[in-house]
């Protein structure tokens, strides 16, 4: 049982990198126009303006 | 820059470029101003593109973004670039578009809650995983020491995630309680709480059981209800304040060299002069100082005939100027005029409606003391059965407040009304209040207005056919010549039917009265039945002379709006009675209500009259949809159990109405009507599901067989079954 000792630390640094991952995605407004990032990847216009801040 | 691949790189390169040369204005040096403007009918890629490309190639505009969710675009612009301008450009290009108000301070507000509710959605799902995954050790067999182990583990993660994330339930349990109420919070607040520190109790003495995954999944799903609702609202909410200022008040002044000036009309002051063109809407209360035109007084009375107006003449605030500038001096302005006066009426009528209680507070009625009640039996019989066992009674107690846990019942409702108003939002139509949609199921009876909703408001020429060819062309010429809509309206039927103008001289628009012209060496009018010497006719039109002979009459029929044929039949196809009740003449009443096929209707109806009408149909105990855009529909609209404006509504009716018709089209109205039905009947299945599930689960934990695994799994299995069947809204046609 002492391989919990590493294993249990590394399960949860995993979890909060993929909380980290969600801030940042938060962060970078991803969630502010769902239905428009999903048309968007369809028009062949590179889309170098995105939301800032 | 990453280059698309695509099978024609030059069509590509050419709107790159492009976009990139529009986009690479910086401005003119000076400070940036935010337009904000609403796009009703931007649905895919395309638009996108169209809307971006079309607005930052308009000069002055540094960049453009569309928000599709929102259906809006976001435009930087250098000072001087005109809202108005911009939304009748892209309107010209094909895609609707309003002005709305930049100072969007409200919606930034809202977009701040939501992301922080998002942002504790999102702690809470990682505590939850995190602690479900240490669960299933124990579960699975773990003991003693390592067992000990995992649950202080588990508690290190859960206790400081409920702390944070829970906290908007614990704020408005606590307030509720403040003020001696229960909501649906304190159950809510106290199963977390109980759920949290019963478990930190039990892991101290070596317990078996402890829920710290049922106190942080608990929290998750709720926190997933919380959210879904708080952005149906606020997407609703900040675009119904934007939409309430699409009417930007501002004023043309006179000032005292004779110059204009623009300024917003709460800076006038009685006595003031102000110069209203033609086209534009009387800003103020006010008498004819010079000038003479003709106004349209729809939205105030619903006539459809335009009324003769010269100096001495009073004009109300919200009346349209139609032909020749006038200047006016402002008799009344602001919360004065009597644009303003109508709001009394509404506040009266409005009364009525804030006493409907939501399905959702229904339950919380019962289900908030009913829980309580029973997790306290529970404490109470377990403490006599036991013979004084505090722990174990407090155990099932707390295995009671979790299992019941208002999980089902917190997604029930906001999962359904984001479904639904998703669709509905989709098809152009805004929710502006929360319980909109439940009172929108209960209607068995619309009543529409007829000017402005069910017409256009545009006149149409209908008996073109009468004419000799002659005339028509002399008819057309002179209309070309004026801006009145009639004249507009027999110039386009002109143009339509392929009628080259006749060759005029002299073509003189005589404002107030109509137009006139040399033909052929006579004099030809076209206008006012009193200015050409023709009898007037009861109904629209206008009339033409043609030197000496006898005048003419061109007579009008006000074209329908689009969608509203298919409105009224299906809400008749739902099961609806639909009446028309207008403050227009008799005749142009009964001719609408026969070309849409409605047999109830009234005309000549006062704004109180409408009000009269909608409150005796109420008392006959109809749930009325009231269906209006003018000011003397407001009082109706307030005082019916529903409402609908259309976006081109006065802001007053926009503001009392529960829901705003984006498009311009009436034909989602009917599919509202059945998507709110469905809509209600899924919060009601959702309820009983809940109910069911709480019918096994609780004797099962009153006998003391729960465990936190089957509390986990029941919880789980609820919520994900209730978002499953308010999901069915989205997929079925």
């Amino acid at each position: 049982m002492n391989v919990l000792v590493y294993l249990i630390p590394i399960s949860i640094f995993l979890g909060a990198l993929g909380l980290g991952f969600f801030f940042w995605t938060m962060k970078t407004r991803q969630y502010d126009d769902p239905e428009g990032d999903a048309q968007r990847i369809l028009s062949g216009v590179y889309d170098d303006a995105p939301p800032e801040d | 820059m990453a280059a698309p691949v695509s099978a024609c790189p030059a069509c590509d390169a050419a709107a790159l470029s492009e976009a990139t040369a529009a986009r690479g204005y910086a401005g003119n040096g000076g400070e940036a101003q935010r337009i904000i403007l609403s796009l009703p009918k931007v649905h895919c890629a395309a638009c996108i593109v169209g809307v971006e490309n079309g607005l930052s190639s308009q000069p002055g505009v540094r960049s453009a973004r569309v928000n599709l969710t929102l259906k809006r675009a976001t435009v930087e612009a250098d000072q001087g670039v005109e809202a108005e301008a911009l939304a009748s450009y892209l309107t010209g290009i094909g895609f609707e578009a309003y002005e709305m108000d930049a100072g969007a301070l409200t919606a930034t507000d809202t977009d701040k809650r939501s992301r922080e509710l998002l942002m504790r959605l999102g702690v809470a799902f990682f505590g939850m995983m995190n602690v479900m995954l240490l669960s299933v050790a124990v579960w699975s067999g773990a003991s003693d020491a390592t067992r000990d182990m995992f649950h202080w583990v588990s508690a290190g993660i859960a206790l400081p995630i409920v702390a944070f994330s829970a906290q908007p339930f614990f704020t408005s349990a606590w307030s509720a309680l403040r003020v001696r109420r229960l909501n649906m919070d304190v159950p809510i607040s106290l199963a977390i709480l109980l759920a949290a520190g019963m478990s930190v109790y039990e892991t101290m003495h070596s317990g078996e059981h402890a829920y710290f995954d049922a106190a942080l999944s608990l929290t998750f799903f709720l926190l997933a209800g919380r959210y879904l609702d708080h952005r149906t609202r606020a997407v609703a909410r900040s675009a119904a304040e934007e939409l309430a200022a699409l009417e930007v008040p501002r004023a043309h002044r006179v000032t005292a060299t004779g110059a204009d000036e623009v300024v917003a009309v709460s800076d006038l002051a009685i006595g003031d002069v102000v110069r209203v063109t033609p086209g534009n809407r009387v800003p103020v209360d006010g008498m004819v100082e010079t000038g003479e035109s003709e106004v349209d007084r729809s939205v105030l009375t619903g006539e459809s005939l335009p009324v003769f107006a010269g100096p001495g003449d009073m004009l109300n605030a919200g009346e349209v100027n139609l032909t020749g500038p006038l200047t006016l001096r402002v008799a009344a302005a602001g919360q004065d005029t009597a644009l303003h006066r109508m709001a009394d009426l509404v506040a009266i009528a409005e009364t009525a409606r804030n006493k409907y209680t939501s399905l959702a507070d229904k339950a919380a009625g019962i289900y908030a003391p009913v829980v309580h009640l029973l997790a306290l039996a529970a404490f109470i019989g377990w403490m006599v059965i036991s013979g004084g066992d505090v722990r174990l009674a407090l155990n099932i107690a707390v295995a009671t407040l979790i299992i019941t846990c208002p999980c089902a019942l917190g997604l029930a409702v906001p999962a359904v009304t984001t479904a639904a108003s998703g669709r509905l939002f989709k098809k152009g139509m805004l929710l502006k209040s929360a319980t909109a949609m439940e009172r929108l199921a209960e209607v068995d009876h619309v009543v529409f207005d007829k000017t402005g909703t069910l017409t256009e408001g545009n006149p149409k020429l209908d008996n073109l056919g009468d004419h000799m060819d002659e005339d028509l062309a002399i008819a057309v010429a002179l209309g070309q010549g004026s801006s009145h809509p009639l004249a507009q309206a027999i110039a386009r039927a002109g143009h339509a039917e392929g009628i080259a103008p006749a060759a005029l001289t002299d073509v003189r628009e005589v404002p107030g009265y109509g137009v006139e012209a040399g033909w052929d060496g006579q004099a030809v009018r076209l206008g006012r039945a009193e200015w050409v010497g023709a009898h007037t006719l009861g109904r629209t039109a206008t009339y033409l002379k043609i030197g000496k002979r006898p005048a003419i009459a061109f007579t009008f029929t006000d074209a329908l709006r689009e969608g509203a044929k298919q409105a009224v039949s299906d809400l008749k196809a739902a099961g609806c009675a639909v009446t028309l009740i207008s403050g227009d003449a008799e005749d142009a009443v009964r001719d609408v209500a026969f070309r849409l096929g409605i047999e109830d209707y009234r005309a000549g109806m006062l704004p109180d009259g409408k009000v009269a009408e909608v409150e005796a149909l109420a008392a006959r105990g109809k749930r009325v949809l009231m269906v209006g855009d003018g000011l003397n529909d407001t009082a109706a609209l307030a005082a019916a159990h529903v409402s609908i404006s259309p976006a081109s509504a006065l802001e007053a009716a926009r503001v009392v109405s529960d829901i705003v018709l984006l498009g311009k089209s009436l034909a989602p109205l009917g599919d509202a009507l059945v998507t709110s039905r469905k809509a209600t009947r899924r919060i009601k299945e959702n309820f009983g599901i809940a109910a069911s599930y709480n019918a096994v689960a609780i004797p099962v934990a009153l006998l003391g067989f729960a465990t936190p695994l089957a509390a986990a799994l029941a919880m789980s299995a609820s919520s994900i079954m209730v978002t499953l069947n308010a999901l069915r809204l989205k997929a079925s046609k």
